[in-house]
């Protein structure tokens, strides 16, 4: 029914498999648009935040998003910066995954804040010292890089290439592609780092402070060290997980372990820096304020087990096995460590997030602890729907792997269907 | 007119933890009274009594407000657009409903806990709205709110003192209502060009440098190393 719309040389399954795959998702968003929408209708009472904790499931979401999707500037920079060719094989792909984490992550904030109709306030009345001001300011331009890198991927349809319009729209857009990627490179690197700094500059809050460069605490370095670690982890694990669903071999075996070894050079740095940093933060900053670091990790659930799984379970574990040529060579290593690299990155965003506003300041504060409400989980899941739903759409109509047409296909070619290399 | 720096003085050996700071306060500055569903972490109270205990039988009460902190304020800092600021005139830190974006990243940079959020469209039952005090206007649904030492009466100082072409407003005019109403004097206001803790004297988490302006008293020992020392002990939850 829609086959014109699916690129040349490239198979995709049925429209009713295609039907059947989107239907739960479909039925997933429309709960999340539900569950949002009563968010914004009878306002955050519907959350289980409170006055303590004022961040929750969607702030913890939006980091962990906004972290996996950094793998689309990341790999932008690689590939057109550096010149790592390679990388052009998953390069449409990552631009999607970038632009659906991050529009993602916006529509969460826009149900997050108390007065969304209000947004505009911090690009007219912006307080400069503000990690938050530089995050939105950043990240609103960077959505806007996406979505322009975004149109000539999906301009370049089967379907939509019959207009010359769109053919020459697309055309100019790409020349633009080394600008965008240089913009894209920059504006992340800040809207990462400023991610690091919210919590980083909370002096009131000694677990989450850090000293820093200039006006930049440690974490806003870690953020973007840990961000470019786990982005091609991601791309990774995305394009192994859809080889795998859609039973097609996609990009040409050496560029999953090269995704790998980019992700495991990266990590090895961060690990060494968190190492640090965690180091002179037990025995200068944290004492400097008064709070003995020990005393965090004695509320329960979050013990010393946490600092440990982070730094070594989903740092230096997921590091040394993406740095052995041995084990990067074999999928089952390489997509194991891919996948410990981004749980490390999440439980890092978790403990910034959940971990700083559960524990107690002053000494007669208790302990709290928060579990979402269905309202929170169901936004929550309605953004990974959303996700999953761009992405879907965009893997069937759309060339996100320039190098899928040229490989063999585990399945028969169909049968009179051209096989057609090259950019189109 | 002269700039000011107010404070507070509170002697917790005073205190009884009757509430009635928290009542006069809530009255004065027209905070809404809880709705159905709301609990201890979602209500709204602008100063707030905590108990304490040394597990040997013995009580205190600590009343915890806004501490104005002078310096490095951590809630003005974070704001993204400018919605809390200090104003140089009177040190008091100001909180603009009307421009904030119900972002909480303020209630998370406070260490004092002393911001709160309107979770609900604030409402009063039938008949309560004539309570409401004029010179304070209610808060929406979705903006940040916190102790402002009753602004509303700072104004009202101010413009009497216009009146008396008086260029400095008369101390005896501007007392918030917490101190109006405690009834044992626990919470004095004044202005702050010493500090005024002496001996017994200390501030909550002043080692964080945010140099609070609301200074505490005991001649309990345990008090002082209860209230004064920070988070994280298990042997000083109240």
């Amino acid at each position: 029914m829609d086959r014109e719309f699916i690129a040349r040389g490239v198979k995709r399954c049925s429209t009713g498999q295609f039907v059947a795959w989107i239907t739960p998702w479909t039925a997933l968003l429309l709960f999340g648009l539900y569950s949002a929408g009563l968010c914004l209708i009878k306002g955050l009472n519907q959350t289980n935040m409170d006055n303590r904790f004022a961040f929750g499931l969607w702030i913890f979401l939006d980091l962990t998003v906004i972290a996996l999707g950094a793998g689309a500037f990341f790999t932008g920079f690689l590939l057109y910066i550096m010149k790592v060719k390679e990388l052009g094989a998953v390069i449409n792909s990552a631009v999607v995954i970038g632009f659906v984490c991050y529009s993602g992550a916006v529509a969460a904030l826009l149900v997050d804040v108390g007065q969304p109709l209000r947004f505009w306030f911090t690009f007219w009345y912006p307080n400069v010292h503000s990690m938050l001001t530089e995050v939105t300011f950043c990240i609103t331009c960077y959505l806007t890089v996406l979505l322009i890198e975004y149109l000539p991927i999906v301009l370049r349809n089967r379907k939509l290439r019959e207009v010359p319009g769109f053919l020459m729209f697309e055309f100019e857009l790409h020349k633009l592609v080394y600008v965008l990627a240089g913009a894209g490179t920059f504006l992340s690197f800040f809207h990462q780092g400023s991610l690091g700094g919210l919590f980083g500059v909370l002096r009131g809050h000694p677990f989450a402070f850090r000293e820093g460069l200039a006006v930049w605490p440690s974490t806003f370095f870690l953020f973007i060290l840990s961000a470019a670690a786990a982005g091609p982890s991601f791309i990774l694990l995305t394009t192994w997980l859809v080889s795998k669903i859609s039973n097609k071999r996609l990009v040409r075996p050496e560029v999953l372990p090269l995704l790998g070894r980019i992700s495991g050079m990266l990590l090895t740095v961060y690990v060494l820096a968190k190492t640090i940093d965690t180091l002179i933060w037990i025995n200068r900053t944290s004492p400097g304020a008064g709070f003995a670091a020990w005393e965090y990790y004695s509320w329960k659930p979050f013990g010393t087990w946490i600092l440990f799984a982070e730094i070594v379970l989903f740092g230096l574990v997921p590091a040394l096995i993406l740095l052995a040529p041995g084990l990067r060579a074999r999928t089952n290593w390489l997509v194991s460590a891919a996948t410990l690299s981004c749980l490390g990155i999440g439980l890092n965003r978790l403990v910034m997030t959940l971990q700083t506003l559960a524990l107690p300041t002053l000494s007669f504060d208790p302990f709290l602890s928060y579990w979402p409400s269905w309202q929170e989980t169901g936004t929550f899941l309605g953004v990974v729907a959303f996700g999953v739903l761009v992405y879907s759409f965009s893997f069937r109509y759309l060339s996100l792997f320039p190098q899928e047409r040229e490989l063999k296909q585990p399945e028969a070619a169909p049968a009179g269907e051209p096989v057609l290399a090259g950019r189109y | 007119m002269s700039a000011k720096r107010y404070g507070m003085s509170i002697d917790i050996d005073k205190c009884t933890g009757c509430g009635a700071c928290m009542v006069a306060c809530a009255v004065e500055n027209n905070v809404p009274p809880a709705p159905e569903g709301a609990n201890d972490r979602k209500g709204i109270t602008w100063i707030r009594v905590f108990r304490i205990a040394n597990g040997a039988g013995k009580t205190a009460f600590v009343p915890v407000l806004c501490q104005q902190c002078g310096a490095n304020t951590p809630c003005v800092s974070v704001c993204p657009q400018q919605a809390v600021q200090v104003d140089p005139a009177t040190g008091i830190v100001g909180q603009m409903p009307e421009r904030c974006l119900g972002c909480r990243y303020c209630m998370a940079a406070c260490p004092y806990h002393a911001r709160y959020f309107n979770w609900w469209d604030p409402e009063w039952p039938a008949g309560m709205e004539k309570t409401l005090n004029p010179a304070v206007a209610p808060r929406m649904r979705g903006v940040v709110e916190k102790c402002n030492f009753c602004h509303g009466r700072w104004h009202a100082a101010k413009a009497r003192a216009a009146a008396q072409g008086r260029r400095d407003i008369d101390p005896a005019d501007y007392v918030p209502a917490c101190v109006e109403a405690c009834p044992t004097g626990a919470i004095q206001f004044c202005e702050l060009s010493a500090r005024p803790d002496g001996p017994g004297g200390f501030r909550l988490l002043e080692k964080l440098g945010t140099d609070p302006k609301i200074y505490y008293h005991s001649q309990r020992d345990w008090v002082r190393e209860i209230a004064a020392a920070p988070g994280g002990k298990e042997k000083a939850r109240g």
